[in-house]
């Protein structure tokens, strides 16, 4: 809410408070400021300030109240005129070419002097001609031939509103050659208002945080008057179908009224609030929902009377027919359904309940006499007719966050009150008021050692008593209870535990949060929880950082479409259960993913350009929904990319060569090993997503956690990618942190020398490198304590379909240096086996 | 006697010979060619060892001792000669072999862990050293557990402060913030005692923009006890705070609204960008959000298993992305899940 610090100043003396000091107070009871704009106070001094502030400062001895004492014709100009102008010291001729001083050109001398806001010569203030916010500085200039160099201000030029068709023409009361600032400086406080504090969402509910923060008293709005008219009683009538959904309703009557404009003061306060002025009617409800926090609603009572007919005009509330319609004075129709409440007469329809008026029975420039609406509705009713019907308003925003009914009498004796002196007419006597539901407002028990073992403070009972007094709340104190009675203007406060936890809030607030000591925890610790899984997933993003992968995180939301791509064209995708979203913010965004891969391949086809060398993993979920479970599967996965250059090309020259399967499987083997998991086997297999020749799934025993390969050409031409092959690894991450360990064992390190011989020897193709290495380690026996695949070679001497695979095999003992014919010995065993069981020969 | 003058004064000339030939010796060949001929298998020196036979037998002994000495002369100068050289080669290299030392290091391909899960780690690490523990929770969730068990039934205003994406199935959405966790950890903990840290993926139904993300990360902190204060919420949280910002990091605690805490809170730090002055990320008032809190609901509680008339708690959540974002001055929040490798590779 925009908060005018002049209309404040009504209910609580802030005088001592310059503006940052102000603003910190309400800040630090929840009120937060989140800008400040300076419609013509000045800064505040100090060098350093906490809010934002915008607007300009009008100086003294530049902005001026002034009079126009007579309004003459422009010699050369039709649309100018010159104003005999008096500042308080001297008289000046000013140029304008306000259409609002039309009236009075070539009257001669005005019988009442016009009161305006002067600039003078020098004076900086916002362009009126320019669109936004502009300054500018009057300098002096010759228009048409006559010279000008100062300023009769418009509110666009102050920073008031946006109007600047004419100029502001003051109360007559304006005191010629007070300084402006003096006069009507302002500055306008932007408050977060917090949902729970909507009975904060007025002039007077801030000023009561205020006062209560501040020690000071709060000045209630001055709500005595005389109703002079004849008595309500038989104008009008109320009838409440359901107490529940309306439990107050207050009426008010006035007639003879002027519709006219409303006192230049009133308009402003609108204006810097943010609301447009109309007449003194519509801105005098206007300006009570502002300072109350009530929002009222003024019938044409003329019209009610003739959809009455013969009778009696009859307010009745009461819930919508399916499929009624209502058009709201913002010319809108709706649809209504059965839970919606509505304000009708006999005749029908007259306004959405609490939200926005019917354009029907709405006040006009021919309005004589005014029906004036004051009620209370239920707030989550309210809720759900705005969020239906998509609908807002001032209204509608308080009263869907809940009203107290107090304030409905209240506000519509002030408003009649607003509404008679600034637009005549007779009040009628009394009011008609239906109150079938008051609410009951509760009563708080509290210690104030349940308050202090809360806050960690020391306040007295008295204290705690005095604190929730300057909120309004009657108090009692015996001994170290608290008995507390909620004031009759806010809703939120509960009975019993709730209740206390309600005052808690209240009381350590008002206390000041800067008042609280701060503390170590001083409790005891709880019981440690076991949970390695956590341990080993960070444990496996440093091991994957550590070769030379970067992390991502990618967004969960995407689209079936887009995980199909992961599939080459021609595929069959299968239909599948995706955790679908209501409402998306775009369909390519409708769906939380099911596939990892699909967010690596996305993140690399949006990468693929921007470097040349890519190697990639992340760690998420993907979301799976299962059948007669109310939420999806949430499982881990991990997901690698890589491709580009194995290394970063430098300056060093040498072609860098491709990535290809061998370093995606180094990675993975890193990572088994750093995982410590054993018995990790990789077998040929066939994936749609991947190239069929260079797949492998991934396995642990026979457990398969996932795939890895070449991804299919197919599928990558589906993404925007450089030329370089793409690699990819799919693994589920749960089977892979059960089999890693966090105890494994160590084996000895080798004090005897080891002896290393090469081995080649010439299989089929279709001999895996794996084969050879199993039958080696069967033959070589413990001693045999490591092969390393080092040559692979093809030629034309070997055979067709052969192929020669030359390792490197290191013999080691752990008790004794190996003798040559122990190693002979298991040499020839070796050779034996790989010719028995793969049909292989050594290479000569 | 004539034979044994001559044959000891032709030593004498093989070794005068010898040296002044290597006297002038320049370079590596012309060493080595010098020890082949004259201390290798053929020169004079070893044509004297080999012609001792010829000699008389009284001789022998005598050209033999002689011969030797020779020999080891020679090769004593030539090991000094080619210590020279090699000294004097080693000068020159070390004079010659300049680098251009500012020629760029050979690129290593490295990789690096996502800024946001850096960022976490610490917060992490921070509340573990006070014996907090972390749980993992769900990103799809009940509607009951991200609103209802929260303090937030159905139509409550506050469920407006959060923009929520809803799922096809009745009651089930994309978490809006970590804190349903909450209730998670209570309800698998209670009645014991509770020091948790909650972090994941939130989601909130927003126009994406470089200020506004769909998905974000969260951390949520728990503490739930027979006597817990408001004063220790406070004090841990200055405390994290401070280790997370540094020593001097100033902070304060303004009232806010939670519906499943009261009293409620939000913990702004001295802005880290322009130390306080105001500047366009701290919107001018020195003053940055990390974070909301406050002391457990009692409603929250009594959803979690707990009995509000015998415990007591306070809660945190912190958005990991908005203040790596404002700690990093990054001008756009989306970069975090484009996962831009230009950006991933500066953390
Ligand atoms: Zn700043």
């Amino acid at each position: 809410m925009k908060l005018p610090i002049t209309w404040l100043k009504d209910y609580v003396d802030i005088d001592d408070l310059d503006l940052e000091a102000l603003a910190k107070v309400m800040t630090m009871v929840g009120l937060e400021v989140e800008e400040i704009r300076l419609v013509g106070l000045p800064m505040p001094s100090g060098e350093k300030h906490e809010f934002k502030y915008t607007g300009f400062s009008w100086p003294k001895d530049k902005f001026i109240v002034a009079q126009v004492d007579e309004v003459m014709p422009h010699p050369n100009a039709d649309r100018l005129v010159l104003c005999r102008l008096h500042d308080g010291e001297e008289e000046i001729i000013v140029l304008t070419g306000a259409p609002n001083l039309y009236e009075y050109k070539g009257k001669g001398a005005l019988e009442k002097p016009l009161k305006v806001a002067y600039a003078r010569e020098g004076s900086t203030l916002y362009d009126g001609h320019q669109p936004g916010r502009k300054l500018t500085t009057l300098k002096r200039m010759k228009i048409r031939g006559v010279e000008s160099f100062s300023m009769i201000c418009s509110e666009k030029e102050l920073g008031i509103s946006d109007a600047h068709e004419g100029v502001i023409i003051l109360d007559e009361d304006a005191p010629t050659g007070m300084p402006l600032v003096d006069y009507m400086g302002d500055a306008v406080f932007d408050v977060d208002t917090l949902p729970n504090m909507v009975r904060d969402a007025s002039v007077l509910g801030m000023a009561r945080e205020i006062a209560a923060a501040t020690g000071k008293e709060l000045k209630h709005p001055n709500d005595v008057f005389e109703m002079t008219g004849p008595s309500i009683e038989g104008k009008a009538a109320i009838e409440i179908k359901d107490p529940e959904l309306n439990p107050r309703f207050v009426l008010g009557l006035i007639d003879g009224i002027q519709i006219q404009p409303s006192p230049y003061w009133v308009r402003r306060r609108l204006n810097l609030a943010g609301m447009r002025p109309i007449n003194c009617i519509v801105d005098a409800t206007n300006y009570v929902m502002l300072e109350l926090g009530e929002p009222l609603h003024a019938f044409d009572y003329d019209i009610l009377l003739e959809r009455a007919g013969s009778g009696t005009p009859t307010i009745i509330t009461l819930t919508a027919k399916d499929g009624e319609k209502l058009t709201t004075l913002d010319g809108v129709e709706h649809a209504l359904d059965s839970e919606m409440e509505l304000v009708t007469d006999t005749a029908g329809p007259l306004s959405l309940a609490g939200i926005m008026g019917g354009e029907e029975s709405e006040v006009n420039s021919n309005t004589k006499s005014v029906l004036l609406e004051g009620a209370s509705w239920n707030f989550i009713n309210i809720r759900k007719t705005v969020s239906k019907l998509k609908i807002n308003s001032e209204a509608a925003y308080r009263f869907s966050r809940g009203v107290h009914p107090a304030l409905a009498e209240l506000g519509v004796r002030l408003c009649l009150k607003r509404m008679h002196e600034w637009g005549g007419g007779r009040v009628a006597k009394g009011l008609i008021d239906n109150y079938p539901a008051p609410p009951e407002d509760p009563v708080v028990e509290l210690s104030a050692t349940w308050v202090n073992n809360n806050l960690g403070t020391a306040i007295s009972p008295q204290e705690i008593a005095e604190i929730l007094g300057s909120l309004e709340f009657e108090c009692k104190v015996e001994g170290d209870i608290i008995t507390a009675k909620t004031p009759p203007h806010r809703l939120e406060i509960h009975t019993g535990i709730i209740g206390r936890a309600d005052l808690l809030e209240e009381i350590s607030r008002i206390y000041g949060f800067d008042k609280i000591p701060s503390q170590r925890l001083n409790q005891p610790l709880p019981p440690q929880q076991v949970n390695p899984y956590l341990g080993m997933e960070e444990n496996l993003k440093d091991l994957l950082v550590n070769l030379g992968l970067q992390e991502l995180i990618a967004y969960r939301m995407t689209s079936p479409e887009r995980e199909a791509r992961r599939f080459p064209p021609d595929f069959e995708v299968p239909d599948q259960q995706y955790v679908e979203i209501q409402n998306p913010i775009t369909v390519e965004r409708r769906a939380m993913r099911r596939s990892i891969l699909s967010s690596m391949l996305e993140i690399l086809e949006y990468n693929s350009s921007l470097s040349q060398r890519l190697a990639l993993f992340e760690i998420g979920p993907v979301f799976h929904p299962v059948e007669g479970q109310q939420l999806p599967e949430e499982r881990m996965m991990l997901s690698i990319g890589m491709t580009g250059l194995r290394e970063m090309p430098s300056w060093q020259g040498g072609e860098p060569e491709n990535l290809d399967f061998y370093d995606l499987k180094g990675v993975v083997e890193g990572m088994m090993q750093g995982l410590h998991i054993a018995g990790v086997r990789y077998q040929a297999s066939e994936h749609p997503s991947f190239h069929p020749g260079k797949t492998a799934k991934i396995l642990i025993g026979d457990w398969e956690i996932g795939v890895m390969g070449e991804v299919h050409p197919l599928v990558k031409a589906n993404y925007e990618m450089e030329e370089a092959p793409v690699y990819a690894a799919e693994i589920e991450l749960k089977p892979l942190l059960e089999a890693g360990s966090i105890l494994f064992d160590v084996e000895a390190v080798p004090t005897y020398p080891f002896v290393l011989e090469d081995l080649a020897v010439v299989v089929n193709e279709s001999v895996t490198a794996a084969e050879v290495e199993a039958v080696m380690h069967k033959g070589g026996g413990d001693y045999l304590a490591k092969v390393q695949l080092f040559d692979i070679y093809r030629g034309k001497q070997l055979g067709e379909g052969n192929k020669s695979l030359a390792f490197s095999l290191t013999y080691n003992a752990p008790d004794h240096t190996l003798t040559d014919k122990e190693v002979s010995k298991r040499r020839n065993k070796i050779i034996h086996l790989l010719d028995e069981e793969l049909g292989a020969k050594l290479r000569s | 006697m004539a034979d044994k003058e001559a044959a000891l004064k032709n030593l004498e000339k093989i070794k005068a010979d010898a040296l002044a030939v290597l006297e002038d010796i320049a370079n590596q060949e012309s060493l080595e060619a010098w020890r082949v001929s004259h201390l290798g298998r053929s020169s004079p020196v070893m044509g004297v060892f080999s012609s001792m036979g010829t000699l008389d037998k009284d001789l022998r002994p005598l050209m033999g001792k002689a011969a030797n000495e020779v020999r080891q002369a020679l090769e004593t100068a030539f090991e000094e000669k080619r210590q020279l050289m090699e000294a004097q080669a080693l000068k020159k290299a070390l004079e010659t072999e300049q680098l251009d030392v500012t020629l760029p290091g050979r690129p290593i391909a490295h990789g690096r862990l996502h800024p946001l899960t850096q960022v976490l780690r610490r917060i992490t690490r921070i509340f573990g050293d006070m014996g907090f523990q972390v749980y993992p929770s769900p990103e799809v969730e009940t509607d009951d557990y991200n609103f209802t068990y929260l303090n937030m039934p159905p139509y409550h205003p506050a469920r407006d402060m959060w923009d929520t994406f809803y799922t096809k199935t009745e009651g089930v959405l994309l978490r809006t913030h970590t804190s349903p966790g909450q209730i998670r950890v209570m309800r698998d903990r209670a009645p014991e005692p509770i020091r948790a840290i909650l972090p994941g993926a939130t989601m909130r139904y927003e126009q994406l923009s470089a200020r506004s993300e769909i998905e974000f990360a969260q951390v949520e902190v728990l503490v739930i006890g027979e006597n817990v204060t408001f004063a220790e919420l406070k004090g841990t949280l200055e405390d994290f705070a401070r280790r997370l910002f540094g020593e001097d990091a100033r902070t304060r605690l303004r009232p806010s609204h939670f519906p499943f805490t009261e009293p409620s809170a939000e913990m702004d730090v001295g802005c880290f960008v322009c130390g306080g002055e105001g500047c366009p990320v701290c919107k001018e008032t020195g003053w940055l959000e990390i974070l909301g809190c406050g002391m457990v609901h009692p409603v929250v509680l009594e959803y979690g298993g707990y009995d509000p008339e015998k415990f007591s708690g306070f809660a945190a959540g912190m958005g990991i992305d908005r203040s790596t974002l404002m700690r990093y001055r990054i001008d756009d929040i989306r970069h975090f899940r484009n996962n831009d490798i230009r950006f991933l590779r500066q953390f």
